[in-house]
């Protein structure tokens, strides 16, 4: 029997389109940019008090909002969520009118409405053993209007560490004076 | 008849290619692995020169924070650590067993899922034990 080159065709495309997805590779090689990320994720406190700098995690936590939902304090581990509002008000006006223009009122619904952001910190003694170091990590997941996902990423926003930061200093000062 | 024809081969080629290109069903393949099971073992675990658990448990985790991992959990009594993190719309999770082997040294071994899928690509977890070599100062050995 002769195959026709049309058949083949559509079985080749078919295949190609159906095929199970591939994994990439590399994908736990470090980036060029790795060591950057540490000194944006990562600070360094001039005390031998691990326990003193995890509670003032756990609480610092708190104060931002975040639940506590797993640690090992042998490893200095703390990790947390947080529900939030994602909701852009930009985004949600420009969907309407495009959407509206465009005759497709449903192009709201895949505006970002929540968001789960999710942190790991990690306290352990530096090189040295005379400082305490604490990095934090933060990834979110954002859901849009109609309760699908709309994207997960890591944040690499350098305010948010700012931010974080600056409540952890403020919180081993209060923790310090016993506040 | 001619058209009769036609429409029969669109069919059968159609058959051919959702036969042929397979996904798997999930409930009869969930246990299943396509490389053998020693054969697994051997590309994910890898042997340190230490004894020091708490240390190369640190290092695992700090290593895991190096690659955009964010840890969820981790247990110093089991030895493990279990971390996630997105790579464009997919989420590769990620879990490492630090447990003694003999008296001098400990057995690192790491498992990582992306997607819905296994990833059992040797050169993909070499890349991570040598990231874990270069902040851990110790040579990885190839376990059997």
């Amino acid at each position: 029997m002769r195959w026709p080159k049309k058949q083949v065709f559509v079985i080749g495309m078919c295949l190609g389109i159906i095929g199970c997805v591939t994994v990439p590779r590399g994908f736990l090689k470090p980036s060029d940019d790795y060591l950057a990320k540490r000194q944006l994720q990562m600070r360094q406190y001039a005390t031998t008090n691990e326990e003193q700098i995890m509670a003032s995690v756990a609480g610092v936590l708190q104060d931002l909002g975040f639940t506590l939902a797993d640690s090992e304090t042998r490893l200095g581990l703390v990790s947390a969520s947080k529900k939030a509002d994602a909701t852009n008000k930009g985004q949600v006006f420009a969907a309407i009118l495009f959407g509206g223009l465009g005759n497709n009122p449903e192009l709201v619904q895949q505006c970002d409405k929540s968001q789960v952001i999710k942190a790991a910190v990690v306290i352990k003694p530096s090189l040295e053993n005379k400082k305490i170091a604490v990095r934090v990590s933060f990834q979110r997941i954002v859901w849009n209007m109609a309760g699908q996902i709309n994207r997960v990423e890591t944040i690499k926003d350098p305010l948010m560490y700012q931010r974080f930061y600056d409540a952890l200093s403020k919180a081993i000062f209060l923790e310090a004076q016993q506040i | 008849m001619k058209k009769f024809r036609n429409s029969y081969s669109i069919l059968v080629s159609l058959f051919l290619a959702i036969t042929l290109s397979g996904c798997a069903t999930p409930a009869a393949n969930a246990l299943r692995a396509n490389e053998s099971q020693v054969k697994l073992r051997s590309i994910q675990t890898r042997a340190f020169d230490t004894t020091d658990k708490k240390k190369m448990m640190q290092t695992v985790i700090s290593t895991m924070q190096d690659l955009d991992f964010v840890i969820d959990k981790a247990d110093f009594l089991l030895g493990s650590v279990t971390g996630s993190k997105f790579l464009g719309q997919a989420v590769v999770a990620m879990s490492v067993t630090v447990r003694p082997r003999g008296e001098k040294q400990l057995l690192v071994r790491v498992n990582a899922q992306y997607g819905v899928n296994s990833v059992e690509d040797p050169a993909t977890y070499q890349d991570f034990f040598t990231a874990l070599e270069k902040s851990i100062f110790l040579t990885a050995q190839q376990v059997d």
